[in-house]
């Protein structure tokens, strides 16, 4: 009888299974965890993390950004990797509330576990959260407000939104400034949601109110040597072409020479091709010309001599923005000048930000393009101010689209936990449990706001549910005094799209996770070169 | 055994027992075979039925995975067993074939393979049980096909179709949305399908995912998605009445195969060289705008000079499109592939209504999307969804949706689901077990005990009693003599599956039992394992 009590072994070597209660378990704890960790940046009065690169322990990251954090961490647990996964997909496709789903999904396993422990079977509890989900969106719909039709009051929702969304950041001190400026922003591109006509440059040094918004489009680079430092209504030419060396394309082209006059007179011919190339260019009636890659010593001295301004090596990024602003076409031949789209500005000049010289084109046909300056102490915050930034521009962008927006503070998920909770009353059966356990999750969002600005988050939560129930349904957390207050007044608004993408996701991720029974895990790939 | 003695009493060795890692014989190999089987479909079970779970795979670097669907579970599970690989092998074999079913194939195949112990334990031959098992196999084929329905559906009445996939998804992720998923899998077939010859070439069904959105996101795209953007960021993002030339060359000057070298000795040479060059590039637009196309999509990249004189010329191009997707475009666009400047022709061009550009989100995902296309027999299944696991599994769902469908077109004979046909074949079994004189009679009986495991199963996974709505339900189907009544899993008080729609595909559950039986076949004629240690090969 020996073999029968041999192992059989079944799977790899080193892969291991989790099955039933345990499987459950370990993403719960993984998922909890998770969410433990980056919900104290929830809200307001929410906390900074640090995060240190474990390659470079030089390389810190200070933010208070949910997707930054998430992304930066190393987690083993399959469950928080779901998470994890949720929050950069809201990052991708709306650009913030980050947190916020990680938040839910999680306190809504937290919810999920507290129920499975009482026997419940997890396939009741995901029938109950989705008979839960269609409420609460249906509430939250319903409390929509829509002020796109009045352009003032519009631009006030947008101006809230901003300021709603940078005042769990370390922009907080000055939102009002920087509301104004990505409101601004956002507002020039004139309902395009395209984020690239906003041009952010970070610029350490003076503080963060000396940040600006600056009308036209400002290239980080350097104008060339002996060109004209400022220029009014230049003509540009954006180009793609290489200005080093012509090279030979042909497969198997090379030079061979037999003597050093054949030599120089290969370099002459190599030097009247650029040169010719050079004339070429000059010949659409430009002053300015601005090249992707790099523009050598001769071209630049040509140039020079015929009074053409030249730009050299803006990225790819920089030349894509800068066709796009000044209506020029990206030019990689210029045999056919007349065909050839020139691009224009009022007025071109060398300015300096803090210690940096760099290009401004104002004036620019379009209109739409921008650049944010951003100046802060140190590079952290700077980086910080950006990420803030860019969530808000996202914001923005998604609620010129779709411009309905709910009221934040707590107030809409108040309102849907209310509408929520009136569904467990009138629902027979185990699925109640679940119901009212989705309701308690969404209660726990104002719950941790109120905790991170170090209130008494029952006490709050709890007026805050009574208000509700009340029918008084504008009312919200006031974190300045720490009472309840009514929302609206006290501008705190956020994006429909944002809020609903928030439920849904969270909720499709805990519903997965709940349907896992068992985890199963390959052994990890060997990695010769990699020592622990 | 190994070692033997021949007539002078000297030994010699017939296998190296020494180096041998282990070594498996008679019973003992078979029952080291069968809990290895067992354990995989222990695994398995939990996921069957509309009420089953979800298994959570962590891949060797750490990509998460979460699925329902059995095939692709057993294939990320890294399984080191010989048999635990067959049954691998098994539910891939029904996945290829059939596309659906290919958790339940699993657990019969476990489910047989137990009550074949048992019978071995009794002292019967393992040829006498695989032998019953044909025998009993062949009664239930059989007896699927007396209580097959056929369903009635053309292009217009797609209902029963989209009944059948309900069925298909009712397991998955997916089934928060079921009816959506499964109007856009069965429309998705039949506006590709040929209903006169039965046939549905699935290739012409594009899955396309991306993470964000909603699932109810979900559509349906008459055309085709790629995952590309237009090459130069200043040209038209939006062309009506396209005109397609399609391209395997790249846009740049041509590449002889034969290994080559040209040596420029003169300046002239040099001068002359750089305008045959230019001249490359203007002739490729040219040839290209002589046909009066409008779009270029191209499966090589372009120099920046051929991209900028597309540009001038008016003519927006797609680069790096992959050569499947390419063929999907001829195929839609009824456009021919071109592999040489030198034949592209007006007539080669495919056409198209609208071909746009689209974004997504905040990050600058682009996807090309091609409408309109004058073949209508290309569509694209465009799944959004919260994150990156919802959306492949999103994926893996309609793409049983999609068989399932493909299969009922093929063929319009259906059984009813619910554990209703097991236990019915079941039930034929067991009397038909009472005729067999012989030894077979145990192992007959046993496959109609196997079979219950599929019911048990999904009982089980439902949350209710199993073994107590087994016995109600046979003996219903018994009192009754009506084969549709099967586990009543969605909690919808009524045991009649065809009152609640839930269909399977006639193939699809002959060839469950029919492969099942196939592997218990093969697992059950090995008696002797021999596994060599690891330093056997050196």
């Amino acid at each position: 009888m020996s073999s029968q009590l041999a192992p059989i072994p079944i799977l790899n070597q080193n892969a291991s299974e989790e099955r039933g209660e345990i499987a459950r378990l370990s993403s719960f704890v993984g998922a909890i965890a998770i969410t433990d960790l980056v919900k104290t940046t929830l809200g307001p009065k929410g906390m900074d993390k640090i995060l240190i690169s474990a390659s470079n322990p030089n390389e810190l990251i200070i933010t208070n950004d949910g997707a930054t954090i998430l992304t930066k961490i190393y987690i083993d647990n399959p469950a928080a990797k779901i998470l994890v996964d949720i929050s950069r997909t809201q990052d991708d496709e709306v650009g913030d509330g980050t947190t916020s789903v990680c938040v839910l999904a999680g306190e809504l396993l937290r919810e999920g576990e507290r129920l499975v422990q009482q026997k419940v079977h997890p396939q009741t509890i995901i029938s109950g959260w989705r008979l839960a989900l269609e409420t609460a969106r249906a509430a939250l719909q319903s409390s929509t407000q829509d002020h796109s039709s009045d352009k003032v009051k519009f631009r006030e929702d947008l101006l809230n939104i901003a300021r709603t969304t940078l005042s769990s950041k370390i922009l907080h001190t000055e939102k009002d400034h920087f509301a104004n400026m990505v409101v601004d922003a956002v507002l020039r591109l004139n309902g395009n949601t395209n984020l690239d006509n906003i041009h952010i440059i970070k610029k350490s040094g003076g503080s963060l109110r000396e940040s600006y918004l600056d009308e036209g489009f400002i290239l980080e680079k350097k104008i060339g040597v002996g060109c004209p430092k400022r220029l009014e209504n230049p003509k540009i030419l954006i180009a793609n072409t290489a200005m080093d060396t012509d090279k030979i394309k042909i497969f198997g082209g090379k030079v061979v020479v037999d003597s050093m006059t054949e030599l120089a007179k290969m370099e002459d011919a190599e030097k009247e091709k650029m040169l010719n190339k050079c004339k070429k260019i000059v010949d659409h009636g430009i002053n300015c010309f601005v090249n992707r890659q790099l523009v050598y010593n001769l071209p630049e001295q040509y140039f020079a001599e015929h009074g053409v301004m030249s730009i050299e090596h803006a990225d790819f990024d920089g030349i894509e923005r800068l066709a796009l602003v000044t209506g020029a076409e990206i030019v990689s031949t210029f045999d056919h000048p007349e065909l050839v789209k020139i691009g224009t500005c009022k007025l071109i000049e060398e300015v300096m930000i803090g210690e940096d010289k760099v290009i401004r084109f104002s004036g620019i046909p379009s209109g739409e393009a921008c650049t944010i300056v951003l100046r802060g102490a140190t590079s952290h915050i700077l980086e910080e101010a950006e990420r803030s930034i860019h969530d808000a521009l996202c914001v923005l962008a998604v609620t010129v689209a779709e411009t309905r927006t709910v009221l934040g503070a707590g107030c809409s998920e108040m309102i849907m936990s209310k509408a929520v909770d009136e569904l467990a009353a009138i629902t027979p059966g185990k699925k109640a449990m679940a119901i009212e356990s989705f309701a308690k999750a969404l209660r726990q969002i104002p719950t941790i706001i109120a905790n991170n600005a170090g209130y008494d988050s029952s006490e709050l939560v709890s007026q805050l549910k009574a208000a509700h129930h009340q029918g008084d349904k504008k009312a919200g957390l006031n974190m300045r005094d720490g009472c309840i207050g009514n929302a609206e007044e006290l501008g705190v608004i956020e994006s429909f799209k944002v809020k609903q993408q928030v439920l849904v996701s969270a909720h499709e991720a805990a519903e997965m996770i709940m349907r896992v029974d068992d985890i199963l895990r390959a052994a990890p790939r060997q990695r010769s070169n990699l020592q622990h | 055994m190994s070692l033997v003695f021949d007539e002078y009493g000297n030994p010699f060795i017939v296998i190296r027992d020494q180096q041998a890692k282990e070594r498996l014989r008679g019973i003992e190999a078979h029952r080291s075979h069968i809990l290895a089987a067992k354990t995989i479909s222990n695994i398995m079970k939990s996921s069957l039925g509309p009420k089953g779970m979800d298994k959570m795979m962590v891949s060797q670097d750490g990509e998460v995975l979460v699925t329902n669907d059995g095939a692709t579970i057993l294939e990320n599970m890294q399984v080191d067993n010989q048999i635990a690989k067959l049954m691998v092998q098994l539910s891939k074999s029904q996945d290829d074939e059939i596309g659906d079913g290919t958790t339940g194939v699993v657990v019969l195949a476990g489910s047989l393979l137990e009550q074949a112990e048992q019978l071995i334990e009794k002292g019967i031959h393992p040829c006498r049980i695989y032998e019953g098992y044909e025998t009993a196999c062949k009664i239930a084929t059989e007896h699927l096909k007396t209580i097959s329905d056929s369903i009635e559906f053309s292009k217009d009445n797609i209902e029963p179709l989209i009944k059948t996939a309900m069925t298909c998804l009712g397991s998955k992720i997916v089934n928060r949305f079921h009816r959506q998923m499964s109007e856009i899998a069965v429309k998705a077939v039949i506006s590709v399908a040929d209903l006169e010859r039965k046939d549905v070439n699935l290739e012409n069904i594009k899955l396309e995912g991306k993470e964000g959105g909603k699932l109810e996101d979900t559509q349906l795209v008459k055309g085709i998605i790629i995952d590309k953007g237009i090459s130069h960021p200043q040209m038209p993002k939006i062309i009506k009445d396209a005109k397609i030339c399609l391209l395997t060359c790249p846009f740049e000057p041509p590449k002889p195969k034969t290994k080559n070298s040209i040596e420029i000795t003169k300046a002239e040479d040099f001068k002359v060289l750089g305008e045959i060059e230019q001249k490359y590039f203007t002739d490729m637009v040219e040839k290209v705008k002589a046909t009066g196309a409008n779009l270029v999509i191209c499966q090589w990249g372009f120099d920046d000079e051929a991209n900028h004189l597309l540009l001038q010329n008016n003519l927006p191009a797609v680069r790096w499109v992959g050569g499947l997707d390419l063929e999907k475009i001829a195929m839609a666009t009824g456009g021919r592939i071109v592999a040489r400047f030198e034949d592209v022709s007006a007539d080669k061009l495919g056409r198209a209504g609208l071909v746009r550009e689209v974004g997504f989100g905040t990050t600058q995902d682009r996807y090309l999307s091609i409408e309109d296309c004058p073949n209508t027999n290309a569509v694209t299944i465009f799944v959004r969804g919260g994150n990156k696991m919802i959306v492949e599994e999103a994926k893996r769902s309609i793409h049983d949706a999609l068989c399932v469908t493909r299969n009922l077109i093929r063929d319009n004979r259906v059984i009813y689901g619910g554990g209703s046909s097991e236990i019915s074949c079941g039930l034929k079994i067991s009397a038909m077990a009472d005729d067999i004189a012989s030894i077979e009679q145990y192992a007959v009986r046993a496959f109609a005990d196997a079979l219950d495991a599929i019911p048990l199963a999904l009982a089980e996974n439902s949350g209710l009693p199993s073994i107590e709505s087994l016995s109600t339900v046979k003996a219903m189907q018994i009192k009754e003599k009506n084969p549709r009544l099967g586990i009543d899993c969605n909690h919808r008080d009524t045991n009649d599956m065809k009152a609640q729609h839930v269909f399977d595909t006639l193939p699809g559950k002959t060839q469950q039992f029919l492969l099942a039986n196939q592997v218990v076949k093969m697992i059950l004629k090995i008696d002797d394992i021999i596994k060599m240690g690891p330093g056997a090969d050196e």
